[in-house]
């Protein structure tokens, strides 16, 4: 007998099914399917420690239709880079292979491999898909946490800015390193498509809200995530080779940053001041990328 | 050198090694420089960039990713190759039990190098110790022969009992030292060694998770599985070991014995100061004293019941290890009490340390461990030899 639910699970055209373990509301799923529905399902995921070992469930069971590679913390890139060599040693080259990889595995402990790896120029898609913490282990701050964000050890706000991901891989004179935001499907899909058919390094960084963590309502991941790029706050782009950056999505009036923080509790208890200041820092950021990128037409 | 047909070649023990690896037919090798390791991935790097070698060679950023990056390539099927020492082996000690939880047959060399602090890049077996309860099977080396010979052999037995294993070889003492070794014929080698074909590799049309959540109502099974395998595993290497002599006929067993035969006292090590010992015991019966030799060649698993049966005749165990554990004493000396505890005959165990940081043991040292052994009492503490 099939029940409705097994009826959906054994749907192949989904790379990722019901029966997941994400909180509700979680962004990184929907960057999942988005990434996976380009690529199809010769691909091959190594993952580290991140979100996603506990949202793909526990053996005997598995909500994605491709190969999935759980690996250490810090082995995102380096699991990588093994795993497309010996796809290719085994006639399989032609396999796609995708480290899925958060934050704290990006920014923080597993930047040296993945720094190493780009340099060498390994033939894989890298996706740090960004919630802006550990939320895995209960939301502590990693250095994706953005300023005046509250975490359980930030738990005055965080003092800092959120590292600069994308000037450091472009440093690395990868062939395509591009943002992407799960409010932006058709941007983010046609960044998967691109990164398809380029050889070498691919980064992509994609925001993925965390009604959790960002404590927010559930229904509001997709309103955050567009929020972020509406503001300036995460400007979608892309940069070829380590040369000129391009801004794929041009906001028409960029909104206050002001609306972004209100609807998280995480920036709760901020002062004006505060606001002012990261309206400021992102100003600042926006008017060099107005001067320095290419802009798409009106 | 290179891949010719040529027999016996003169050949430190890290070229031996990179020669097993020739004869493996290794797809995949991830390598990060380390002293005393280095001279191996330096030849493996010249035969994969001149083509002597049909492999991907990774210069990866760290031990850790050559570890990571193995895992990854045998998780993919391909049969994988890496060497380190010392702090490099000390770095990687998380992904050695990924690799060994996921059952990956990876092969890698250990050339025993000490640990830090304080700094010394001398021999003793210190790294290789310390990762005994990884999971991986362990062979220690005593010559250059044995070297590229155990290359070949650990390939064959970590692809039947899907666990990875370490070759373990002394630094500068076998790894800088050029002996004649009988390089395997190629045809030979794949008549032993048959390409790698891994029924529980990456299958696209079959996608799974690998190395899951596994939550507590199955982790024990999964673990009970592995260490079962790895037990299981002695008999596996009895007979590789029966089929590399066929083939090769170079004989090896997981414990060798030499001279035990009415030895009073037996001298128990691993590596290559067995050959040291081979010596010391001849000069010792040359004075009429009663001792032999027993070489643990297979330290992971540990062969118990070659152990006992060796040493049964013996009122006396001296085992000598090249590493020390605060608090308790040597590896080697503790596996062998462990090991005799429950058997019928119990001859006592005196632990000794030597050899440190790459310090001699020499002859003489051996014969002055044994004459002091008979003042020495019954004492779970280990005595340092040669202490100045």
């Amino acid at each position: 007998m099939t029940t409705p639910d097994r009826a959906v699970n054994d749907r192949t055209d989904l790379y990722i099914t019901p029966g997941h373990l994400a909180c509700p509301g979680c962004g990184a799923t929907l960057a999942m399917q988005w990434v996976l529905s380009v690529l199809g399902k010769d691909t091959v995921l190594g993952l580290p420690a991140c979100c996603f070992s506990i949202i793909s469930g526990a053996f005997p069971h598995t909500p994605l239709n491709v190969n999935l590679v759980h690996t250490a913390f810090e082995t995102g890139a380096a699991i990588a880079t093994g795993l497309k060599a010996g796809l290719e040693a085994t006639g399989q080259g032609h396999v796609h292979v995708v480290a899925w990889v958060g934050d704290g595995g990006t920014f923080d402990i597993g930047l040296q491999a993945l720094s190493g790896a780009a340099e060498r120029n390994e033939d894989i898609i890298y996706v740090c898909y960004d919630n802006e913490a550990y939320m895995n282990t209960g939301n502590q701050r990693s250095s994706a946490t953005p300023r005046f964000a509250r975490t359980t050890t930030s738990p005055a706000g965080e003092t800092m800015h959120k590292k600069d991901i994308m000037a450091i891989m472009a440093a690395h004179d990868i062939p395509y390193a591009a943002s992407a935001s799960i409010a932006f499907p058709d941007d983010l899909t046609a960044k998967v498509e691109k990164a398809k058919g380029i050889t070498g390094t691919r980064f992509l960084h994609i925001l993925v809200s965390c009604p959790t963590g960002w404590r927010m309502p559930s229904d509001m991941t997709i309103t955050a995530a567009r929020l972020a790029v509406e503001t300036g706050i995460f400007p979608l782009v892309e940069i070829e080779n380590g040369e000129k950056t391009a801004v794929t999505y041009l906001p028409e009036t960029r909104i206050p940053v002001s609306e972004y923080l209100a609807i998280q509790g995480r920036f709760s208890g901020m002062s004006e001041d505060d606001i002012a200041d990261i309206q400021r820092w992102v100003d600042d950021k926006w008017e060099r990328l107005m001067k320095t990128a290419d802009i798409p037409e009106p | 050198m290179r891949g010719d047909k040529q027999m016996k070649q003169l050949l430190e023990g890290n070229h031996a090694v990179a020669m097993g690896v020739l004869r493996s037919r290794v797809q995949v090798i991830p390598a990060y420089p380390i002293t005393p390791q280095t001279h191996i991935s330096e030849l493996l790097s010249e035969f994969t960039s001149d083509g002597t070698m049909d492999a991907r060679y990774i210069k990866v950023e760290s031990e850790h990713s050559a570890m990571a990056a193995c895992i990854g390539a045998a998780t993919a099927g391909a049969r994988t190759f890496t060497a380190t020492s010392s702090q490099g082996l000390a770095l990687m000690h998380e992904m050695l039990h990924w690799a060994a939880g996921g059952r990956l047959p990876i092969v890698m060399a250990c050339v025993n190098r000490t640990l830090g602090s304080p700094w010394n890049i001398w021999n003793d077996q210190s790294d290789s110790m310390a990762q005994r309860d990884a999971g991986w099977l362990q062979f220690y080396c005593e010559d250059n022969q044995d070297c590229v010979d155990s290359v070949l052999l650990a390939y064959a037995i970590a692809e039947k009992v899907y666990t990875p294993a370490m070759i373990i070889l002394d630094a500068f003492i076998l790894s800088h030292t050029t002996e004649p070794v009988d390089v395997p014929d190629e045809k030979e080698a794949d008549r032993f060694l048959s390409p790698l074909s891994n029924p529980h590799a990456i299958d696209l049309d079959s996608p799974r998770a690998f190395s899951p959540v596994v939550a507590p109502d199955h982790f024990t099974e999964v673990k009970y599985r592995q260490f079962d395998a790895v037990r299981r595993s002695l008999s596996v290497i009895d007979e590789e070991h029966r089929r590399f002599k066929d083939i090769f006929g170079r004989e090896y067993t997981s414990v060798e014995t030499y001279r035990t035969e009415d030895a009073e006292v037996i001298i128990a090590a691993c590596g290559a100061v067995c050959g040291t010992i081979r010596a010391a015991v001849d000069r010792l019966r040359d004075e009429d004293i009663p001792v032999g030799m027993v070489k643990v060649r297979t330290f992971r698993p540990f062969p118990v019941e070659s152990i006992r049966a060796a040493v049964s005749g013996a009122s006396t165990i001296c085992a000598l290890d090249k590493s020390v554990t605060p608090g308790i004493g040597g590896p080697l000396a503790q596996e062998i009490r462990a090991a005799l505890y429950d058997a019928d005959i119990r001859p006592r165990v005196v632990g000794t340390v030597a050899g440190l940081g790459g310090r001699d043991i020499t002859v003489d040292l051996i014969r002055e461990a044994i004459m002091e052994l008979s003042k020495t009492k019954k004492t779970p503490e280990p005595f340092f030899l040669g202490m100045k």
